[in-house]
């Protein structure tokens, strides 16, 4: 039996063929795109507090296409995920950032970008020091706070 | 019944960690209750592969969108800046961007100066010993000699220019227009036991270095050594008031949701802009119909929030994007009062270095500026790790209608009244934005940026909580006295941003910590009258 919280088989597929549409993969640059099979998978087990608004999303999307988006011809399809984008608020935009969460975060992606695949800590970052001969021109003007009495 | 202590604080953030620390070396036994629990930097989201995505979830700065167990609602719907804030030991500066400005001389002045608000009753010069005080215990990185600013002396050296802060430096010399490195609360040196900064970038949510100064790892730990008691997960209601008029305790909610009552010789309030009049509205009596310490009528209003407006674009050179601090340098070209520009008082310019991946790809699709299909790709490689963005802090005038109330529906995990929140953008800060826009998008063509954005007001930008139980020696025209005592309760104290006259045009924690240590000062030297 299914639970609540998980998607339904349409879901899932409408996910995927939006997800495709969204971000296809690359051969120029050598990337998946979101409907990887990976990056659909952290998608789904991480959706957590954004479940509702995702499947609310997916449930408005469906109403809007009256099949699976992948069903349609291309045309109609365009049609369906642009009238989605305009109209589905809150809920639509909620897809798009889970969407765009967990393929920004995916190692070939990010090594695509020449990002690290890694958390921020305990490893950081090297901050270049800049042109702190910049400051000198600052150094030099009068005193610009107001006295107050 | 709970033992009764001396002095009870409410909230251990910025101010009540400052004022607990302070009073220690009284020795008086100091109570402190905090709704929320000590943070584990393990956890905080730079640790793991999601750090991005939480922000928008469990480590949003909005309290309705994180909403922890730690949390309160807050019913902002009638306001176009949403209140954003952090609920535990630390409070807000866990999750604050750790840029460290002070008020201006002038800021405490401004009915003399340029005619409109109220003066201050107490000015720099009295808070400057406790601003340095502060800046040694929180620990300061920056560069002494900056001329838009009486001196200081920061005690550690000022984070890199990196860079984005050199593209704009160059940007800011080619216009003539002041900038400096920015004061920050990020170590850049090891400093009293905390490590020093090595460019996690996602500071705001917490430090998982521990080099920025959180008062969870700055104040709280001397406060305890010295024997101040902390009381995590524990929720005030209500503060109650004997047959005398004066506070006599608080009842509040333990870790266990059930309710306490703590009597105590003197209370402090230390629960920020919002929570504090909550509380104070929440303590309704015979005595105290409309809210305790109310009979001027003005706990709840006159909110400022400083409206923040961010403007940014991309160049063509890699910026230092998320791989640093997101503070920078600041600008106060346009701070103090010119009335050509067509609106009293000023705003500061604060310069990032730019974000993450997801939050460049979230925040550009939701614009339009990031394309769906087979675009995406090379327009995402084009603005990725190019934004240079400025945000302009606009000073806040006091105006009555914006306010806090309880809300009539709306209430929290136990049961007590959200606050709401009723508040517009005055004319002179709506003035004030054009200017700061205006000329922030002259700042960033000058860098060479294009493509550029804005955010008009941050809606999630409601970070600085201020003037809603103002400080005067007026009864009639304030909530507290010039040293943070109730007009009303004799031993009831506040000393958070509540108390704020004006809002100055600065990020305000050093001063809302500055005045805490100034009251705690006060209280000290008053000690056999305090209740005179």
């Amino acid at each position: 039996m299914q639970s609540n919280d998980e998607l339904t088989t349409l879901q899932r597929d409408d996910l995927r063929t939006i997800a495709s549409i969204m971000i296809p993969a690359s051969v120029e640059y050598g990337v998946p795109g979101a409907d990887d099979a990976a990056i659909q998978a952290d998608i789904i087990a991480t959706l957590g507090r954004d479940g509702a608004a995702v499947r609310s999303a997916l449930d408005h999307l469906a109403r809007l296409a009256g099949q699976p988006l992948a069903m349609l011809e291309s045309a109609r399809r365009n049609a369906v995920v642009a009238e989605f984008r305009t109209t589905g608020g809150v809920a639509a935009a909620t897809l798009s950032r889970v969407i765009l969460q967990c393929y920004y975060r995916d190692d070939r992606v990010l090594k695509s970008l020449n990002l690290e695949p890694r958390a921020p800590f305990p490893r950081g970052h090297q901050l270049e020091q800049g042109d702190w001969s910049l400051l000198d021109a600052v150094k030099t003007r009068a005193p610009m706070w107001r006295r107050a009495p | 019944m709970n033992d009764p202590v001396d002095v009870l604080i409410i909230g251990a953030g910025a101010s009540g960690a400052a004022v607990a620390w302070s009073l220690a070396e009284t020795k008086m036994h100091i109570l402190c209750l905090e709704q929320g629990g000590w943070m584990k930097p393990s956890e905080y989201p730079s640790t793991g592969r999601d750090w991005e995505a939480r922000f928008y979830g469990d480590y949003s700065p909005s309290p309705n969108i994180r909403a922890r167990a730690e949390d309160y609602p807050i019913n902002d719907d009638h306001s176009p800046i949403k209140v954003v804030n952090f609920n535990g030991v630390g409070g807000s500066t866990v999750m604050y961007t750790a840029h460290w400005p002070r008020l201006h001389p002038s800021d405490f002045r401004v009915r003399t100066l340029d005619g409109v608000a109220d003066d201050w009753p107490i000015d720099y010069d009295t808070l400057a010993p406790f601003f340095a005080e502060n800046d040694r215990i929180m620990g300061v990185s920056g560069l002494a000699g900056d001329p838009a600013f009486p001196p200081t002396q920061p005690p550690m050296p000022p984070l890199p220019l990196g860079r984005s802060g050199t593209r704009f430096a160059k940007a800011m010399n080619k216009l003539g227009w002041h900038w400096w490195p920015s004061d920050t609360t990020v170590a850049t040196t090891d400093y009293e036991g905390r490590a020093r900064c090595i460019n996690l970038g996602h500071c705001t949510p917490g430090c998982a270095q521990g080099a920025k100064a959180s008062t969870d790892i700055t104040y709280w730990p001397a406060a305890l050594r010295a024997g101040v008691e902390l009381r995590t997960h524990c929720r005030v209601r209500e503060i109650t008031t004997n047959d005398e008029g004066m506070a006599s305790g608080v009842v509040y909610y333990d870790k266990d949701g059930v309710e306490q009552f703590q009597p105590a010789e003197v209370v402090i309030i230390a629960c920020n802009g919002v929570g504090t009049p909550r509380l104070l509205l929440n303590s309704t009596s015979g005595r105290f119909p409309d809210g305790l310490a109310n009979s001027s009528g003005l706990v709840g209003k006159n909110l400022m929030f400083h409206p923040y407006a961010q403007v940014y674009g991309y160049v063509d050179e890699p910026t230092d994007s998320n791989r640093a601090p997101p503070t920078c340098l600041w600008s106060k070209e346009f701070y103090e009062t010119d009335l050509s520009r067509g609106f009293v008082r000023g705003y500061a310019f604060q310069f990032g270095r730019g974000v993450g991946p997801i939050f460049e790809a979230v925040s550009s699709e939701a614009r339009g500026l990031l394309p769906w299909g087979a675009e995406h790709h090379a327009v995402f490689r084009k603005l990725n790790g190019h934004r240079l963005a400025i945000s302009a802090i606009c000073e806040d005038l006091p105006e009555e209608h914006n306010r806090v109330t309880l809300d009539p529906v709306l209430k929290d995990s136990h049961g007590i009244p959200a606050p709401r929140v009723d508040y517009t953008i005055g004319e002179n800060s709506a003035k004030m934005i054009t200017h700061a826009v205006a000329h922030a998008k002259e700042i960033l063509e000058a860098a060479g940026a294009t493509d550029i954005c804005m955010n008009v007001p941050i809606l999630y930008g409601g970070w600085h909580l201020l003037g809603t139980a103002r400080m005067g020696t007026d009864p009639e025209r304030s909530v507290v006295n010039e040293w943070g005592r109730t007009h009303d309760v004799k031993n009831l104290f506040v000393v958070d941003g509540s108390l704020f006259v004006t809002s100055g045009g600065v990020n305000p924690t050093s001063t809302i910590q500055a005045i805490a240590l100034y009251i705690a000062d006060q209280m000290k030297q008053r000690l056999a009258n305090l209740f005179d």
